[in-house]
This record gives structure tokens, sequence and C-alpha cells, in this order.
């Protein structure tokens, strides 16, 4: 009895948590076909039935009669994310290996202190990061370009890359590494015939960071961009202009959250095939 | 043709982990390095596989130095104490891992480990993870891995310590026989545990503080070792000390007990000396000695027990399961010509049971 009550409490919080997860999301897929009076005209849900839908959002978006233009910060975003965070994972992966494994001494400082100073980049608030990183980018003459924009996209992604690493290699035994020596590797050929492929857990959940935190950064895309190269954030609130049109925001809001669901997905199916799985004791 | 350590040394922070090991391990025979925790035995593994950083000293193949030679051009296998496998890969994978290192045939290496397999128990395992075996298949693949290579120096650090006493007993059979088989190899086994170093080993080296106290056959390390802390080591349950006095007439223990002296004390100038006798050689039968139960243990078919007695501590080891209560009176014979005589201020052996008497 008591047993079936858990189990009825367990599907409602569940159930609850859903409802909250996605309600904004059906809310922003029905206001995308709206118009303005669909919009203006009071709370309504169901298309056809409460209001007529309209592809007018939509249209917006690729140009239409409002001449915004979505697709360019759309691959702009991609391209400065996923570079950035790839090179923050090759980076992270092999600053975090070095610092995993080896023992550094500089004066005072050791392995943990470069560790704390990785993960302190993160502590400070990103508005601090401002001023310098505009006049670093000006100095560079990379303001309002993907490279600039890449650079920074780097410091703030790498620390969460070498972050997680560092934990994900200290709980692979260094018996292993000893153990791929004996065996005949050579130091690097240790770390990437059996420490990489016993990583790759932690690749996959640092790189699903690094691609969530670039790809949902607006303040940096604000700040050191203008009008070359504008990244989905910016480009989504500088639809807002004296009539806010919810139904363009709605639209561009679920395109932009797409990519991300799309990569959850794949990672999804690719942990739950078991390969992952049980890969450390 | 040996594996031989000259002066090999490591200091830690003036703290010594082996300190001038000076050994010949032969091809074709088991040494058993026995010692306590911390003796030094996984560092003196380790010094010969290459894995120790900053060891003074020498390590000689054949007579060619090979001290120099990082870890992988160096021809050592080894199993450690944790069941450490490659976690990504299947068992086959996983025992072909270092065969395909030295770029070997695919069929050689098909061959190869199927017939490994084999030997181990382990056939029809070969698509499995480490992860889906349990302690004792996981520790028989790494020993299959290690095998496998026919690398020149084998070295197993307690590799069956962490296992249940059952396996253990079950797998030491399996290991001597397997390692038996490879006739050529230098092969170094540490344990702690003096029945497997006697079971395993063709040579004996007992280790403490770093240092080697005692090497030989298992009957000379077993029937004389040099010293009270040696024959601490290579007896489980351990030996019992006491304090006594040696005289023309006999011995005089603590606690008013005194018992003949045997023959083989017969040079020994008088004195104070230690008395030292084996658990499993007091009888329980004579009525040498009373003592008070203080502690049971019973491990497979003996029973130990630990009695509180006027002249010390006494460790008593009989076949079969008996049940003692705490504090039970016990009696037990002291055969004196089982009885070991220690220098009473070195605990060097001043003289030892006559071979066979008994």
């Amino acid at each position: 009895m008591t047993g079936n009550l858990y189990r009825i409490l367990k599907y409602a919080a569940v159930v609850l948590w859903s409802v909250f997860v996605v309600t904004p999301f059906l809310w922003a897929l029905t206001t995308s076909f709206k118009t303005i009076n669909g919009v203006t005209g009071g709370a309504t849900y169901i298309p056809w039935l409460q209001y007529k839908p309209s592809l007018d959002g939509w249209h917006n978006l690729f140009g239409g009669s409002s001449g915004i233009d979505i697709v360019h910060p759309y691959i702009n975003s991609i391209i400065v994310t996923a570079s950035a965070s790839l090179i923050s994972i090759v980076l992270g992966t092999l600053a975090a290996y070095g610092l995993s494994r080896f023992d550094y001494r500089v004066g005072i400082v050791k392995n943990g202190d470069l560790v704390f100073f990785f993960i302190s980049q993160r502590i400070m608030p990103p508005v601090v990061l401002a001023i310098p990183f505009f006049l670093m980018l000006q100095w560079l003459h990379l303001l309002d370009t993907r490279l600039g924009l890449v650079l920074v996209y780097i410091v703030l992604l790498l620390p969460i890359a070498v972050w997680i690493m560092v934990d994900f290699f200290n709980n692979i035994p260094r018996q292993i590494n000893e153990m791929a020596m004996l065996d005949g590797c050579t130091p690097l050929g240790a770390f990437v015939r059996v420490i990489l492929p016993n990583s790759l857990p932690g690749i996959i959940v640092a790189g699903m960071f690094c691609l969530v935190f670039g790809w949902n950064d607006f303040f940096f895309a604000f700040t050191l961009t203008f009008t070359n190269v504008q990244l989905l954030p910016t480009a989504i609130v500088s639809l807002n202009s004296s009539v806010t049109p919810w139904w363009s925001l709605s639209a561009a809001a679920l395109i932009s959250v797409a990519p991300l669901v799309l990569v959850a997905f794949l990672v999804e199916r690719f942990l739950s095939r078991g390969t992952l799985a049980g890969a450390i004791r | 043709m040996s594996l031989e350590t000259i002066d090999l040394t490591l200091m830690c922070e003036a703290v010594p982990h082996l300190q001038d090991i000076n050994a010949v391990f032969e091809r074709g025979r088991l040494t058993a390095v026995i010692g306590r925790t911390l003796a030094g035995k996984t560092t003196l593994l380790r010094s010969i596989a290459g894995l120790q950083e900053r060891i003074e000293g020498r390590l000689e193949l054949d007579g060619r130095n090979f001290s120099a030679l990082p870890p992988w051009k160096r021809d050592v296998a080894m199993v450690y104490q944790q069941f450490i496998n490659y976690p990504h890969l299947n068992v086959y994978e996983n025992i072909a891992f270092p065969l395909r290192r030295k770029h070997q045939a695919d069929d050689v290496i098909r061959r190869k480990v199927e017939q490994i397999l084999t030997m181990v128990g382990l056939s029809g395992f070969e698509t499995r993870k480490p992860s889906e075996l349990s302690g004792g298949q996981q520790q028989r693949v790494a020993l299959a891995r290690a095998l496998c290579r026919e690398a020149d120096i084998l070295l197993l650090d307690e590799p069956l310590v962490n296992l249940d006493y059952k396996l253990r007993e079950q797998l030491r059979e399996e290991f001597r026989d397997l390692l038996v088989a490879r006739t050529d190899a230098i092969v170094i086994y540490t344990t702690t545990e003096p029945a497997e170093a006697m079971l395993l080993g063709d040579r004996v080296v007992v280790m403490h503080e770093g240092r080697i106290l005692q090497a030989g056959s298992p009957a000379e390390v077993f029937d004389r070792p040099v010293s009270e802390v040696v024959a601490g080591i290579v007896n489980d349950p351990p030996m019992s000390l006491f304090p006594g006095a040696l005289d023309g007439r006999g011995i005089a223990l603590e606690g008013g007990i005194s018992i003949e002296a045997a023959p083989h004390m017969a040079g020994l100038p008088p004195g104070r000396y230690r008395f030292g006798i084996r658990a499993g050689e007091l009888r329980m039968d004579g009525n040498t000695l009373r003592g008070r139960v203080v502690f049971t243990e019973v491990s497979g078919s003996e029973t130990s027990l630990y009695l509180e007695t006027p002249c010390g501590a006494l460790a008593v080891q009989r076949e079969g399961v008996h049940v003692y209560p705490h504090g039970a009176l016990v009696h037990v014979g002291l055969p004196a010509h089982r009885v070991f005589v220690f220098d009473s201020g070195t605990g060097a052996l001043v003289a030892a049971p006559l071979a066979g008497a008994n």
C-alpha cells in the first residue's frame, strides 16, 4: 500500500515537473502561429478553434515582410559556438590530463592551485571581463568578428572543460596508465589508446556543457559585436521594436533551442546504448 | 641468466623505502617476496618495471644494465593487487592488447589468446567487458594478459589479496600451475601470506622495512629464520616468543615455568634468551603451560587460539574447528625440541630445532 502511494507520488512529481518544463514551449509554439490579433485578444491556446493560425511569425524570421534576417545570426552562432567548444574540449582535455597525471610546481603553485585558477575564471561575474575583452579585441582589430568571439568564448568555456575532465581523469586509476606502458605504449600512446577511449563519457558531458554555455551567451555577443557579426541571442532580442512581435520571438526561440535538443537526443541515444555505461568500475 | 638488483635504494624525504637491495632472481624460477604491508615489496616490483622514479642503484638482466630503459622498452609484465584491466576493451582485446602493440599477426594473436583463455578457464568470455566479470575472473584476465605476452620478467604484486578466502585458495593452486609452465621467465610474486610464499616459491625473499632480511629456499627460511623478525613474517599465526634464561638444568621462563633443554641448545652458553615456538607445534595434550583464551579464530579447517599465559601471549593452532569460550582454561605442552632460541638483544637466531626432529 505504501509502495503504491510512493509510486503515485513519484509519478505525480514527474508529471508536475514535466508540465512545468514543457508548458513554456507549448505556449511559444502556439504563439508562433498567431498574428497580432491572436496575441492581443486574450489568452488562447488551441489553433483553428480559438484563433486562426498564420505563418507570418515564421515568414518574418526568414526575410519576410519585416526584412528581419535570422539565417545569418544562426549560422554565426553555430560556427562560433561549435569552434569555441571544439577548441575548448581539445585544449581542456589535454590540460586536464596533464593536471591529473603529472605534478607541476612553480614556486608555491601546484596542480591544485592551477585547477582552482581555471575554476576561478568562472567565479567572477562576466561583466567584469566585458571592458578588458572589448579593449583587447579592439587592439587586435577583432571586434565584431567571429574569430574575436571564438577567442572570448574559449576563455569562458575552457575552465568548464578543464574542471570536468580533471575530475574524470582523477577517477581513472593511474595503474591503467602504468599497465599500458608496460604493455608497450609510450606515455602518449597510453593516453590515446587507453585513457581517451575511457574518458569518452566525460568528454561528451564537457562538450554538452560547452555547447550550452556558448550557445546561450547573450552578454558577450551583445557587447563585442555591432553589425557585421550578429549571434542568435542578440538577433532575437533585436527583433523587439516599438511593437513586440511575440509571434516572431516565439518562432525564433523555438528554432534557437532546436540544435541543443538535437544534440541532447543524440547523446541520450549514445549513452543509453550502453557503450559507455559501466565503462569505469 | 638472471635478473640482478644492485644496491637498489629509494629514499623518500629521508625515509628509506628500499635500502641496498641486492638480490638475484633466476630465470625459470618463481621467487616469492614475502613481507608485511609497507615492507617495500611493491616498490621493488615497480622499480624493476621502471615505474618508480628517483631510484638509485642498478638493474641488470643477463648482465646487461637496463636501469635507464623506460617501462615500454622493458619486457616486463605485471599483475596488480587491484584488478586492473582496460575497462573499454572486452576480455579478448584486453589480452590481445600487448600483442597488438608488438604488431603480431591477427591469426597468431587469435591462437595465443584462445589458448591462454582455455588455460585460465575463461573460454566463452571473450566478448565480456571486465566490469561484467567477478573479481576472480577479472584477476584471471589480468594474469592471462601478463602470461600471453611471454615477457622476460613477470611480476605479480599480491594478486590474490583482494579475493575472498575460498577463491584465494583455488586461484593459488591455479596460479602455481600456470606460472610453473613459464619455465624460461623470471617470475617474482609478492605476498604477505607465508602459506602462499611456501607453496609458490622456488625461492623465498623476506623483506622488512625496505631491506632484504633473508633469502633462500622455502625450507631454509621456514626452518632457520635468521631473526625474530623473519620468524614473525614467515609464520602465521605468528611465532610466540618468551623471554627466559637457559642454564645447565633447563629453560626457566617467566611465571616460574621451567622446561628441560633440548639437544639443539647444547652448545649455548648459559644466559638470557628469547624462546620461540610455532603455533602449530604446541600440543594440546601436554601440561607445561596453562592459559586463558583471549581470542579464537577459525580459518578454513584450522582453529587459532590466542592465550594469555603466565609467561606471555601464546598463539596455538589446531587442526579442525574447535569452539572455546572466552576465558576458558587451556593446557598446552611446549615441546622443547621444537623451540627456537633467539639472542635477547639483537633478536638473531642462535639455535634452531633440528630438521626432522619431531
